[in-house]
């Protein structure tokens, strides 16, 4: 008798806080690879992530009733193509979360600017995004090749690593790292000797480091990403490349890659990332929460990236009073960003998200408190520093 | 110093040594499916989930029994061929007498499930595995660093391949499993088992796929899809040598691990796709493949 009369409580109240806002309803696809090679640095984490936020945004409080729906696109564009297309036109999803695997995400970015819908990425890397690909309705939430190429390569030329060569993966975002990272390289003095185009995904990268040894490089850029990292460098250790003073530089490495090297094998690495759980007290609650819904596993910078996006997404509709995507990007462009994960920050005109990056250095296992303590910083890389200067942009959204 | 096609010697070589330790794991893998093919008829699309099951359980033996590198050799071939014996009994005898179609549709589905069992314990970015202390550094041979641990690769698998060519083509145990193969009624007439030969033989086979999984594990990503990625590869392979040839498998196996080292010198872009483009052209001019028997 109790319950139910404290049920028809909770439903009136629920009811009359209906009555007195204006109801938005808005669907969310996240979108990432749930099977491959990138299901544990996106996957099923992001789609906990996007919760997350629904949840600490009191979405239902405020009115807005948000549903969450996700797919795998299997790291093919045509695959991410066809669900995006299905999601727009016959689901009713108002905007796609996530999207690693930089070729999916610029078709994905392609297919959005069609519909006007919005893309928040944050798990693809190409720097294209917000370069000559860019679009109105795309934000680009995370990293990208430039800030990589930045953080990392900058600070091993700074090093004396002064010349380079690239073992790229054959696809759109091996090719931008590649580009992004020769750039930097260049600019600081340094020079690329080569570079050798590898099948992705791959196995076996020995007759490649092979190659990048007899090049007598100071360093050797891995522009690839998760699995063809962890056996590039696994292997790199295996033929003493790295004992014989060649230097390899890991240009996106995550979280979850160096978890699966093992710090024995990933020790003294340098990289590059926007997130890293035990950067403060903000990011050690956050990240212990998710933990909790992710079966013990800390979250990677893409995670954060779609948890950081989603609030920012919602905080715009409750700002425009509305789900209407131009409305809702210029709320999103206008409006600062802030979160305890990344910060204070902003969106750019070029759909460019505005926060400090981190330099870290793999720690060595005595260093170490257990599983997940892995990384030192080494820097902070400003945001103005990190990106792209909105001068430099191929971006024909940008004024100048 | 002269150079061929822009590449010096040194480099050639590497890159072929380094051909020989990848071709050792294709000649292992397409062996077993060989053998399986030869008496069970069976096109096992099961092999690449049962080469990672070897590798895992290396890992676990490692991490949850403290059992090193040099037991988990011998155990997880024995204990993934046990599953092997399990999958055999009771679903493969089931439909030994249906279309090949049938074997390869099940075979595929379990491959499936046993990846998405084994991703969701342990998630897509692998495991770490390290290189057993005593096959730690390697030996500067002049044009290349070989590590010993990739020598101890070729050693292995050349040894077991040979073990297992020996086995079925010389003894009498061979003998019989041929014969089966030829004419399962008339074995059985003689008082041979040839359901037990036939489980066994699968047990074999699936061990053998094992054995090359806890090769790997040192080396390669530890992870639920890696013998998806491999499996393919190994399939034409075996469609090259000639189903169910068995020194077409190895002979096959060893030398296309050479032709896809090579082309990754002059080619690099092309080395994931290399081996298809031989086996069209095989295909186009022998239709047994290079070392199976028309019929």
């Amino acid at each position: 008798m109790k319950t139910t009369a404290l049920l028809l409580g909770t439903a009136l109240a629920a009811l009359a806080a209906g009555a007195a806002q204006a109801q938005t309803s808005v669907k969310v696809g996240v979108m990432n690879d749930r099977s491959g090679l990138y299901a544990d640095l996106s996957g099923e984490g992001s789609v906990i992530a996007a919760r997350m936020a629904v949840e600490d945004f009191k979405a239902a409080e405020k009115g807005i009733k948000v549903e969450i729906v996700s797919a795998d696109h299997q790291n093919k564009p045509d695959v991410g193509s066809t669900i995006a297309r299905q999601w727009y036109d016959q689901d009713g999803v108002d905007a796609i979360l996530d999207v690693p695997t930089s070729s999916v995400a610029l078709a994905v970015n392609q297919i959005t600017k069609e519909k006007n819908k919005i893309h928040i990425n944050s798990g693809a890397a190409s720097s294209d995004l917000t370069g000559k690909a860019c679009s109105p309705n795309t934000i680009h939430w995370t990293y990208d090749t430039y800030a990589l190429a930045q953080g990392t390569g900058g600070a091993m030329v700074k090093a004396g690593g002064d010349s380079w060569f690239f073992m790229t993966a054959d696809y759109a975002f091996g090719h931008a790292l590649e580009r992004d990272t020769g750039a930097i390289v260049t600019k600081n003095g340094g020079k690329v000797v080569g570079a050798v185009r590898t099948p992705f995904p791959g196995t076996d990268f020995s007759s490649f480091l092979l190659q990048a040894q007899a090049s007598k490089a100071k360093v050797i850029g891995l522009a690839n990403a998760g699995g063809d990292t962890i056996n590039s460098i696994k292997q790199a250790g295996e033929f003493g490349i790295t004992s014989a003073g060649q230097k390899l530089a890991g240009l996106l490495v995550f979280i979850t890659d160096v978890h699966a090297l093992g710090l024995q094998t990933a020790q003294g690495l340098v990289l590059t990332e926007a997130f890293y759980w035990d950067n403060n007290d903000g990011t050690r609650a956050w990240s212990e929460r998710f933990a909790k819904a992710n079966g013990g596993k800390k979250p990677s910078m893409v995670q954060a990236g779609v948890y950081s996006g989603m609030l920012h997404y919602l905080k715009a509709i409750e700002a425009a009073k509305s789900k209407d995507a131009t409305a809702v990007m210029a709320k999103m462009k206008e409006l600062p960003t802030d979160d305890p994960l990344f910060g204070k920050g902003s969106v750019r005109a070029d759909g460019r998200k505005m926060h400090d990056m981190y330099l870290f250095e793999v720690k060595k296992p005595s260093e170490s408190k257990g599983p997940w303590d892995y990384y030192k910083q080494v820097a902070v890389l400003k945001a103005d520093d990190a990106f792209k200067p909105l001068s430099e942009s191929e971006c024909p959204l940008v004024k100048k | 110093m002269f150079e061929l096609l822009g590449i010096p010697p040194q480099a050639l070589f590497g890159q072929l040594l380094l051909g020989l330790i990848n071709g050792s794991f294709y000649a292992i893998l397409s062996l077993g499916l060989a053998v399986i093919f030869g008496l069970l008829n069976i096109i096992n699309f099961t092999h690449g989930a049962q080469y990672m099951m070897g590798a895992f359980v290396a890992w676990m033996c490692l991490n949850y029994l403290g059992v090193n590198y040099w037991a988990a050799l011998v155990l997880a071939p024995v204990l993934v061929g046990f599953t092997g014996v399990i999958i055999e009994r009771l679903f493969l005898s089931r439909i030994a007498h249906l279309d090949h179609l049938y074997g390869l549709l099940l075979t595929f589905g379990l491959a499936l499930i046993i990846q998405g069992l084994f991703r969701n314990s342990y998630g897509s970015s692998g495991l770490p595995y390290q290189i057993p202390d005593a096959l730690r550094g390697g030996q500067n041979l002049g044009f290349m660093f070989l590590p010993t641990y990739r020598a101890w690769v070729v050693v292995a698998s050349l040894a077991v391949c040979l073990a297992t060519w020996f086995m079925i083509e010389k003894t009498k145990l061979g003998a019989y499993l041929r014969a089966a193969t030829e004419n399962a009624t008339l074995t059985q007439a003689f008082g041979i088992n040839v359901p037990l030969l036939v489980t066994l033989t699968y047990g074999f086979g699936v061990a053998l796929a094992a054995f090359a999984g806890v090769l790997a594990a040192p080396i390669y990503s530890v992870n639920p899809n890696m013998g998806a990625d491999l499996i393919i590869v190994v399939f034409a392979v075996v469609v090259i040598g000639g189903m169910g040839s068995i020194m077409g498998a190895i002979v096959t196996g060893f030398s296309l691990g050479l032709v896809e080292g090579l082309t990754k010198v002059f080619y690099p872009e092309a080395s994931a796709t290399v081996i298809f483009i031989i086996m069209v052209l095989v295909l186009l001019v022998k239709p047994a493949g290079l070392f199976g028997r028309a019929t």
